[in-house]
């Protein structure tokens, strides 16, 4: 899986799509709701469960963050599934938006 | 990153949400980016490594804008205030290019190699009209230039800035939130494309979801006529649009209740324009801005906040934060350096450094950042103790009188609490005893400016060898349309006048 800055995914189990912000400094696996998740051209709709474990939810334009990779991820869209980072569940990036300026 | 992928997860999330233009002519996403993989599509056919760009604002540029990013094709706007041969050498050095061009500019083009002219008109037609098209599916481009933005050479020849995909994505998902917009928020735009806050407008509000308005070119009654019209909620003026649209809106009652936010950069704002038109429009959030095009726009801003709270202090430390750009975005890094390199203390004046993935720093064929990635910016400033940025121009315009060192900034600030001054600008002039000497050219309202009164504020306030030792009095200063005094022309008219002293 490799988790490029701007490479898009979405989830295999709800409607969540991401895309990569910072790349993770290890190689691993970015889950959704307890899946790996796959390319955003494949295609198929979601299928299967939430891990129940892993049902938090992804918010649109939220950034959720690996802190021990570096890992950070853009919400695309929303989904049921939370994310994580090789079965560490990533958090989210608490930032204040800022004014527009421009 | 790339700059498609901003438009593109927007059009995904929110494809019929209006994004474009106003009125019964306005485009939603899915059309924004569906014309752009079309134009696209086109460029990469014509096979030109460049895509320029001569004329006024209008939808077609964020389109082509984007579709730039998609085929790969640096985006090169033209400045179309620029002489015709100054213009036509770098239609000359854009080249091979595409260059789209209004029909009523086309006639200022001489014909060059490598340049495949286009009617706007023509791409209009072809691209802007009728109802939306398929998207075009285009492989992923290479060339990882987003822009190509010629600086305004007032130093010598344009230069081209380079702007990179990585360094425009990471300002813009830095700064702003992915769809932050509510839905019926507009921003209204009338820099020109040809400046970096035109340029970062268009990827800004994609991203946030916010739709943009253009106004072809700025006048004050058409910015607050399509202010009110459209229910703008956001804009961007430089310090001279300002002034002006507040007279229009004193002229015409209008009050412009749906505008919450303004953001002002581009030049010193001088207080008491921002006092009137905080007074005026209570209910807008106001926003200033500093940013350099080689920083992708904004590295540091003072908030509405920070408006409020510097104007109703009498800490005078914090009261004069109004004057200030406020402080570094969390994703910047911001040092003040001493001549040699080391840093400046609190209060200590010397040049702003950064450091930032939007920190391009780069001319074509020619790097103008350090190894370890600070760019040094030729602007002169200094942080107070709260790390708030003071701005005072560029290093170049720094007075050295008998070896010290004199920022216009600070006492043109002295000259402005003067009611009589509608204008002012302070300057360094060559002379024999001193190297130079401080000139002050004002423009005063009443027409019999008390110059002694003006020299003995400066001396209370400042100290005696930044009073200036001669006077100017002008109708008017002169400045270019993006609102940046022209020191250089009135430095060079004067030094003839004062020689000799």
């Amino acid at each position: 899986m490799d988790l490029k800055p701007g490479s898009r995914w979405k989830s295999a189990v709800c409607e969540a799509q991401l895309v990569v912000v910072r790349p993770p400094n290890v190689a691993g696996e970015l889950q959704c709701g307890g899946a790996a998740v796959v390319p955003i051209d494949e295609a198929g709709a979601p299928t299967g469960a939430i891990d129940p474990g892993f049902a938090d939810g992804v918010a649109i334009g939220k950034r959720y963050v690996d802190e021990a990779s570096g890992l950070e991820v853009l919400g695309a869209k929303a989904g049921t599934g939370s994310l994580a980072f090789n079965g560490a569940a990533m958090s989210i990036k608490g930032a204040k938006p800022l004014p527009a300026s421009d | 990153m790339r700059t498609p992928l901003l438009l593109d997860i927007a059009a995904d999330a929110c494809p019929a949400r209006r994004a474009l233009g106003g009125g019964e002519e306005s485009q939603d996403f899915e059309s924004y980016r569906a014309r752009a993989s079309c134009v696209a599509t086109w460029l990469a056919g014509q096979g030109k490594t460049n895509t320029a760009f001569l004329g006024m604002n209008g939808t077609a540029l964020p389109v082509l804008l984007f579709a730039c990013g998609m085929a790969g094709t640096p985006f090169v706007p033209l400045n179309y205030r620029l002489a015709d041969s100054e213009l036509n050498k770098l239609v000359a050095r854009s080249a091979p290019a595409v260059l789209i061009v209004d029909d009523d500019m086309l006639p200022r083009i001489a014909p060059a190699d490598g340049i495949t002219l286009v009617a706007r008109s023509d791409f209009e037609a072809e691209f802007m009209a009728g109802p939306t098209p398929d998207k075009a599916d285009i492989p992923e481009a290479e060339n990882d230039i987003a822009v190509l933005l010629f600086t305004s050479g007032t130093t010598g020849d344009p230069k081209a800035a380079v702007l990179r995909h990585a360094n425009l994505t990471s300002y813009v998902m830095s700064t702003v939130e992915f769809l932050g917009a509510a839905e019926e928020e507009a921003a209204l735009v009338s820099v020109p494309s040809y400046h970096i806050a035109g340029i970062s407008a268009i990827l800004t509000a994609a991203y946030g979801g916010r739709r943009i308005v253009y106004l072809p070119a700025f006048t004050a009654e058409d910015w607050v006529a399509t202010c009110a019209a459209e229910a703008i909620t956001h804009a961007m003026v430089v310090p001279t649009m300002l002034d002006r649209i507040l007279d229009v809106m004193e002229r015409t009652g209008e009050t412009l209740p749906a505008l919450r936010a303004l953001s002002y950069g581009g030049g010193k704002m001088p207080e008491p324009v921002i006092a009137r038109a905080l007074a005026m429009l209570p209910h807008v959030a106001f926003v200033n801005a500093y940013g350099l095009t080689e920083t992708s726009s904004t590295i540091a801003l003072l908030g509405a906040e920070d408006h409020r709270a510097a104007f109703a202090s009498d800490d005078p430390e914090i009261r004069r934060r109004i004057a200030s750009v406020g402080q570094p975005l969390p994703s910047i890094e911001l040092e003040i350096r001493r001549e040699d390199g080391s840093p400046c203390a609190p209060g200590e004046h010397g040049e702003i450094h950064v450091r930032g993935d939007q920190v391009s720093g780069e001319y074509l064929h020619k790097k103008a950042i350090a190894d370890d990635g600070w760019f040094a910016t030729n602007d002169a400033g200094w942080l107070d103790r709260g790390g708030y940025l003071f701005v005072e121009g560029r290093l170049d315009d720094v007075i050295v009188r008998g070896g010290e060192n004199i920022s216009p900034g600070e006492i043109e600030d002295v000259l402005r609490t003067f009611d009589d001054i509608a204008d002012c600008a302070v300057l360094g002039i060559p002379c024999v005893q001193w190297g130079e000497k401080v000139v002050a050219v004002i423009v005063s309202r009443s027409g019999e400016p008390d110059m002694p009164a003006m020299a003995a504020a400066i001396r209370a306030r400042l100290r005696s060898t930044k009073t200036p030792e001669q006077w100017f009095v002008r109708d008017a200063l002169p400045y270019n349309e993006t609102g940046k005094l022209l020191r250089r022309v009135l430095k060079a008219e004067l030094a003839e006048e004062v020689c000799g002293g």
